[in-house]
């Protein structure tokens, strides 16, 4: 095979929303996880998280979210140090995480619901945010009547409806077919287009994190440490389906599999 | 629980409420409630006499007995419930019925029909012990992945080699925890057998403690009895968790 | 429900029900029952037919039994029905149930209440788990029965001790599940509602207790057939009283059929509670099932 292609190396971030700084993570004392990470996510962009299984990835968007406590360092969220979970930052989980014993409006609500909004208005906004998915018409539904994809629209929904600053996503299409996989990524190319929001994305699949990404923040493993930062330089604002042909799309894949081959065992 | 860092096992707070039960014992709060010292001297007293050593034994024999008998008709019921619709509808109605219900109104059927003896016992732990050991072998058989049993037929095993050599073994951590649970329910039979015929093992026994007051004889009893049931549980369990790579390899 | 976060497995008596559930769904082994049946066939082998047909089946074989007789004290499925008529319609078998019930219901309230707060308290908190959870596990295996006379010496043998027996039953089953249930929330669940900011009481109201309910009912479900056991045996082994008294008094004046009779009523009784429990559990806590599809 050819050597691989230079990665096109990423620019200095002017506007960063969230920064972290020499965060290290080690769980029970002893496995290290995280190994002084140091990154910048721009405003409005669409920054993924990359790497092996066991490179930590979904532990640094825990830290960042304010769900697991960072061993060492800090992150900045809007210039503040986080400390827990807060109304700037809202999440979207693996596995959906939605209450089987809530309807889909009920779900989406819930977020609004714990900030103290009153039902009229918050069932107002969801309502809209679930037709922003796709989904109007299933607002009485429970989950488990929805299918795989249909429920990751649901999570999604409820992170886009308290308007957070920063979205994160911990690989949100992981448990959703191959066909429905793929619509959802050119879906998620609309949207980062049209919500002024950030999104921080974590993801194991180098095609996906290519195509979805305006930065892609290479981990690797045991312990994670940034490998190398990558600004894929694809023109999104055309058709969508024309990126996976794009051959800058397909150089980059190489390119972060040529990279992240040396990491396996 | 983790104090000053430190973890400390499940089993030291056990050490708690003997501490506890000896104080309260000590303050003779209630004639009922003997020092745990009292009891345990007691035990090293009595349990080797033979009044003790004969109920013991009277009750193990009825509780195996009753539980080979369990097995021996429930895990073959089980799995052919598993492999048959009809069987499967014709039975399982019941096997709901009898798993919930309250077996105890029965334990006086058996009494007028097979007298005060070890016959009824037995046949109470059976009642007891079989209808979970039926709905787990059933639950396994049916668990079993498709492609297991066409591999076999694909192969060649004619009907009983399917059964010995696939469902038998394939069902078998559901088939063992069945057991384990049927076990626990069949030592709750057995006493509540000799507790209503009153004349056999430690009903009897706790029938001639309890007409003396013999309060420290009835812990001891207690004692050695909880101890006997929880060990055995406990060995079950740690049993099942050794074939449990069965099930968690056969996804 | 493969969804369901709250079907699992967890304790020994959980387990029974979730177990008896989980194996209530469509057979995974279609492969060995994939026969085209005729018309004939599929009405014999159809639910409601075989169940009819299992139902007269054992009706028929209790009355032959009781026409050898195998025993001469096993009355004919006739002649118990007859007693149960007569015992319906006199009302004597309505005002032994309303003396069975008292300390079966106050016994049950008591650890329904008492055992959810126990068990949930254990789930959130380790120290409470640290220090309650040994005596529990100790008492799911035990053979609590056996306390029994100690009560009775405690508490003389009307209704406190009645109902004692039936809390000592009911109690262990129901904390262990409850226990269990909040420890299994899944994480990702409280995860969630941690990131949208609801703070811990709301974390338990709104997101561990309803995913624990399933297997809390489950537990409840559970301590009411236990509670039953108890109530049963404390009026045969204590001093009959309601349903106990009738099983006594007719075994020894041998009027089998009365006998029998009044423990079939109870059996019957007991099933069609449970079986309350869970449609009213249906109905009060459970929207997502009511949804048609």
């Amino acid at each position: 095979m050819n050597a691989p292609i230079a990665l096109t190396a990423a620019r200095p971030v002017t506007d960063s929303v969230v920064e972290v700084r020499n965060l290290d993570k080690i769980y029970a004392g002893t496995v290290q996880a995280l190994k002084d990470i140091t990154v910048d996510f721009p405003r409005g962009q669409l920054t993924s998280l990359l790497g092996p299984s066991g490179c930590g990835k979904t532990t640094l968007l825990k830290i960042i979210a304010g769900l697991l406590p960072a061993s060492a360092g800090e992150v900045r969220v809007n210039g503040k140090v986080v400390s827990g979970p807060g109304p700037e930052r809202a999440f979207v989980f693996q596995d959906f995480a939605l209450m089987p014993w809530a309807s889909v409006i009920k779900n989406v609500t819930f977020g609004l619901e714990m900030r103290g909004m009153a039902k009229a208005e918050r069932e107002e906004i969801a309502r809209r945010s679930i037709a922003r998915v796709g989904l109007a018409g299933f607002e009485n539904r429970y989950p488990h009547e929805l299918s795989g994809g249909m429920r990751q629209r649901v999570g999604l929904a409820r992170a886009l409806c308290v308007d957070a600053d920063v979205v994160m996503m911990d690989e949100p299409f992981s448990a959703v077919d191959e066909q429905n996989r793929r619509k959802f990524q050119e879906e998620l190319l609309t949207l980062v287009a049209q919500e002024k929001k950030t999104f921080i994305f974590v993801t194991h699949s180098i095609e996906e994190a290519v195509y979805v990404s305006d930065r892609i923040v290479l981990l690797s493993p045991r312990p994670g440490r940034i490998a190398e930062i990558i600004e894929p330089d694809i023109n999104r604002d055309g058709d969508t389906e024309a990126i996976r042909r794009h051959p800058v799309y397909l150089d980059t894949v190489d390119a972060i599999w040529y990279s992240l081959k040396t990491y396996l065992d | 629980m983790i104090v000053f860092g430190r973890r400390i096992p499940m089993v030291a707070s056990l050490l708690l409420w003997a501490i506890l039960w000896e104080i309260i014992g000590q303050l003779q709060v209630t004639i009922l409630l003997p020092p745990l010292s009292s009891v345990v001297m007691r035990l090293f007293e009595i349990v080797p006499t033979a009044s003790f050593m004969s109920a013991l034994g009277v009750t193990a024999y009825a509780f195996i007995v009753g539980n080979v008998i369990a097995i021996a008709v429930g895990v073959p019921l089980g799995i052919l419930m598993g492999r048959s619709v009809i069987a499967d509808r014709l039975f399982l109605p019941w096997v709901n019925l009898f798993l919930s219900a309250p077996l105890t109104a029965l334990v006086p059927v058996i009494m007028v029909i097979f007298g005060l003896g070890q016959t009824t016992i037995i046949l109470t732990v059976v009642l007891f012990a079989i209808w979970i050991i039926v709905l787990d072998a059933r639950a396994g058989v049916r668990s079993i992945s498709p492609s297991l049993v066409e591999m076999a037929h694909s192969f060649g095993a004619n009907r009983l080699q399917a059964f010995t050599r696939i469902y038998l073994w394939a069902a078998l951590p559901e088939i063992l925890a069945g057991i384990r649970l049927g076990v626990i329910r069949a030592v709750k039979g057995v006493i509540i057998g000799q507790l209503l015929v009153s004349i056999v093992g430690f009903g009897a026994l706790f029938k001639l403690y309890g007409s003396r007051f013999l309060m420290e004889h009835f812990w001891t009893a207690l004692l050695v009895l909880f101890a006997l049931a929880f060990i055995l549980a406990e060995s079950l369990a740690w049993l099942e968790r050794r074939v449990d790579f069965y099930a968690a390899s056969r996804g | 429900m493969a969804e369901h976060p709250n079907q699992l497995e967890v304790e020994p008596a959980g387990f029974a029900l979730a177990r008896e559930r989980s194996a209530g769904g469509p057979s995974r082994k279609g492969a060995l029952l994939d026969r085209r049946p005729g018309a004939a066939t599929r009405f014999f082998t159809h639910p409601v037919t075989l169940r009819i047909v299992s139902a007269a089946a054992l009706c028929l074989a209790w009355q032959w039994a009781g026409t050898v007789p195998i025993s001469p004290a096993f009355p004919t499925f006739t002649e118990t029905m007859a007693a149960l008529w007569a015992m319906l319609a006199d009302g004597s078998l309505f005002a032994a149930f309303a003396i069975t019930l008292q300390p079966l219901l106050i016994g049950l309230v008591v650890s329904a209440i008492l055992g959810v707060a126990v068990g949930v308290a254990m789930g959130l908190d380790e120290r409470a788990e640290w220090f309650a959870s040994p005596i529990f596990i100790v008492a799911q295996a035990a053979p609590l029965a056996a306390l029994i006379p100690l009560i009775v010496f405690a508490y003389g043998i009307g209704l406190t001790s009645k109902t004692l027996v039936v809390c000592i039953m009911a109690m262990p089953v129901i904390v262990l599940n409850s226990f269990a249930a909040v420890r299994h929330t899944p994480v990702s669940l409280t995860e969630m509602g941690r990131s949208f900011l609801a703070p811990r009481r709301k974390v338990i109201s709104r997101i561990i207790l309803p995913a624990a309910s399933p297997v809390i009912f489950a537990g409840l479900r559970l301590g009411c057939a236990s509670g039953f056991i108890g109530a049963i045996l404390a009026e045969l082994l204590i001093t009959p009283t309601g349903v106990g008294d009738i099983i006594t008094y007719s075994r020894s004046i041998a009027d089998y059929p009365s006998m029998y009779a009044a423990i079939l009523s109870i059996i019957v009784f007991s099933v069609v509670f449970i079986e309350a429990i869970e449609q009213a559990e249906v109905i009060l806590f459970r929207p997502e099932k009511r949804a048609s599809p």
